[in-house]
């Protein structure tokens, strides 16, 4: 019985000596890598790439230091935003944007919708599934900005550019995120509509959609969300909107005005935050 | 009615869960299916609508051969084929009228059943058998709001929407306590026997089985070895369907001497 806590045994496996103590009540979890070996290589070669990584990295500390002054100035201007001297433009590139978001997360979603059904393995056939995730996979692919150049290049300057490029992006994002939703779904209800002998869109629209569309709210709320910040960065490319007026005030080293900008796109940030809370409660 | 012949199934995990049964269900008949776990129950009544592909072998519906139909017509088969689920199988977010008039489906257009504009006669006969299994007041209550008797009567509903011939009944009693269970049993068999249904109704509990039932087929290992009156089901007869080994009680001797050993061998085969 207690052969493998006196000791009898040569050369007792892990696996006795585990027994053995958990008998005495000594227990921890088994280490994911079981070998004490090579535990200690893995722990040193991370330590010594992060050290010699570190090594790498070139600071010029005098530039540092002169951008942390200039970055001062930037911070400073926080403290006295000017929304006044440039009220027009900043009302005419925040009301572009706004417009943008939402055209290209409407336009967006109703894309996402037909294409994230194409990529749930539990609903679509192959041939189709395959071509869905290849879409999503070259919309996920690129990131908005050199989507943005793209189209900035194609359309040329302003928010139709603009408005293509967060459609574009929003197709991938959403289509992946509500795939895999539709994946989720619990599968009986699935079969017990199929069973009723409705056609595949009666199918979708009672066995589905009702699964789903909690999430997809919330997601088309938080792509919404996505869209307006991402509206300001792709401005800088020249895709329109208060990205545009940002860089511009940023340019020309009005720092008050961009200041004013940005604590603006925090706000609205925020009040999307607050609004998209209070819808997904409301639908679950 | 219903016409199972030659009927195998293999999975593609290679378990061969039906092994040429040869099974007539005539119209009006109520059928208890009753067998082991993995006897291939649940297989046997999802390959009579087609929720799982046969292998081979034919499936006939009044006469009509519906082992391959596709599209239109395997829906205009499935119609005809009402399925009651062990777990309910409700759609939780739609209300309890939805989950019922789905039971219209496929005897409405795509946009009206989108816009829920389903006729009124429909509409009649949804709150006619919400009545009859006792919900009238709950068709406005969400799917997740019901107990669990409540759905599933929810859910004979919805197949009954259908205007079956013939129903399909999974374990309708496994998630559910004794009184409930038999309660259920008794309205799924009245109801066939009201609107002359043919029932094949899987079910664990033999002795409630014997109960309410015409007919009792017993399956073992995916081949049929029992087909009789419920009256005749003797103990040799539950041997020869559920086997000996599930009457028996393991003695203690040999599980204290197993012990250690299942210790080790555990922890050896949760980490190779
Ligand atoms: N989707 C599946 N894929 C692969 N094998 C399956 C699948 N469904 C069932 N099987 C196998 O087919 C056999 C019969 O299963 P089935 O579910 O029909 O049994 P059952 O009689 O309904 O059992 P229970 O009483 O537990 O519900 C089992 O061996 C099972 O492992
Ligand atoms: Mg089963």
């Amino acid at each position: 019985m207690s052969a493998a806590d006196t000791g009898n045994e040569p050369l007792p496996s892990l696996e006795q000596q585990r027994i053995a103590q958990a008998r005495e009540g000594r227990w921890r979890p088994l280490p994911l890598i079981r070998s004490r070996h090579w535990r200690w290589i893995i722990n040193l070669s991370v330590l010594l790439y992060v050290v010699l990584a570190w090594l790498s990295v070139d600071v010029n500390w005098s530039r540092v230091a002169q951008g942390m002054e200039r970055g001062q100035a930037f911070v400073a201007s926080f403290l006295q935003p000017d929304f006044t001297s440039r009220g027009g433009e900043i009302l005419t590139g925040l009301w572009e944007s706004l417009t943008m978001t939402f055209t290209a997360t409407v336009i967006g979603v109703a894309l996402a919708i037909p294409v994230g059904l194409g990529a749930a393995r539990n609903i679509a056939p192959l041939p189709v599934y395959f071509v869905c995730r290849g879409i999503i996979a070259v919309s996920r692919t690129f990131q908005e900005i050199i989507i943005a150049i793209l189209f900035v290049t194609m359309f040329g300057f302003g928010p139709l550019a603009g408005v293509i490029t967060l459609a574009f992006a929003t197709i991938g994002f959403m289509a992946k995120l509500l795939a895999e939703d539709i994946e989720d779904t619990q599968k009986e209800p699935l079969e017990a509509i199929r069973a009723t002998g409705g056609g595949w869109l009666q199918w979708i629209n009672y066995a589905v959609q009702p699964q789903v569309m909690p999430r997809l709210i919330g997601l088309s709320l938080y792509r919404l969300d996505i869209n307006f910040r991402e509206s300001a960065v792709i401005g800088i490319v020249g895709a329109g909107g208060i990205g545009a007026t940002l860089n511009t005030s940023i340019n020309r080293y009005d720092y008050d005005t961009s200041a004013a900008i940005l604590l603006l796109i925090i706000v609205i940030v925020l009040m999307s935050e607050y609004l998209s809370g209070y819808v997904r409660k409301w639908t679950q | 009615m219903l016409k199972l012949t030659g009927l195998s199934k293999r999975y593609d995990t290679g378990d061969l869960a039906l092994n040429d049964i040869n099974l007539t269900v005539p119209a009006g008949q109520v059928m208890a299916l009753i067998g082991p776990s993995g006897a291939g129950k649940s297989t046997l009544i999802r390959c009579v609508n087609r929720l799982v592909e046969p292998s081979t072998g034919s499936i006939e519906l009044d006469g009509q051969d519906i082992t391959r139909a596709r599209g239109a017509r395997l829906r205009q088969a499935r119609r005809q084929i009402g399925m009651i689920f062990q777990n309910y199988a409700l759609v939780e977010r739609l209300s309890v009228m939805e989950n019922v008039l789905s039971g219209r489906l496929a005897y409405v257009g795509f946009w009206r059943s989108f816009l829920r504009q389903f006729p009124s006669s429909d509409i009649q006969q949804a709150f006619n058998l919400l009545e009859r299994v006792g919900l009238q007041t709950m068709f406005d209550k969400r799917g997740d709001a019901l107990s669990g008797g409540q759905k599933q009567r929810v859910g004979i509903a919805r197949a009954l929407m259908q205007n079956p011939k013939l129903l399909l009944v999974d374990e309708p009693t496994a998630s559910l306590d004794p009184k409930t269970s038999r309660q259920i049993m008794r309205l799924i068999c009245e109801l066939c026997r009201e609107q002359q249904l043919a029932a094949i109704i899987n079910i664990h509990d033999v002795v409630l089985a014997q109960q309410f039932v015409d007919r009792v087929v017993g399956l073992r290992g995916g081949e049929l070895v029992f087909d009789g009156d419920p009256k005749d089901l003797s103990p040799e007869i539950l041997t020869s369907i559920y086997g000996e080994e599930d009457w028996s009680v393991a003695d203690d001797n040999h599980e204290e001497a197993d012990a250690p050993a299942t210790a080790s061998v555990d922890i050896a085969g949760a980490h190779p």
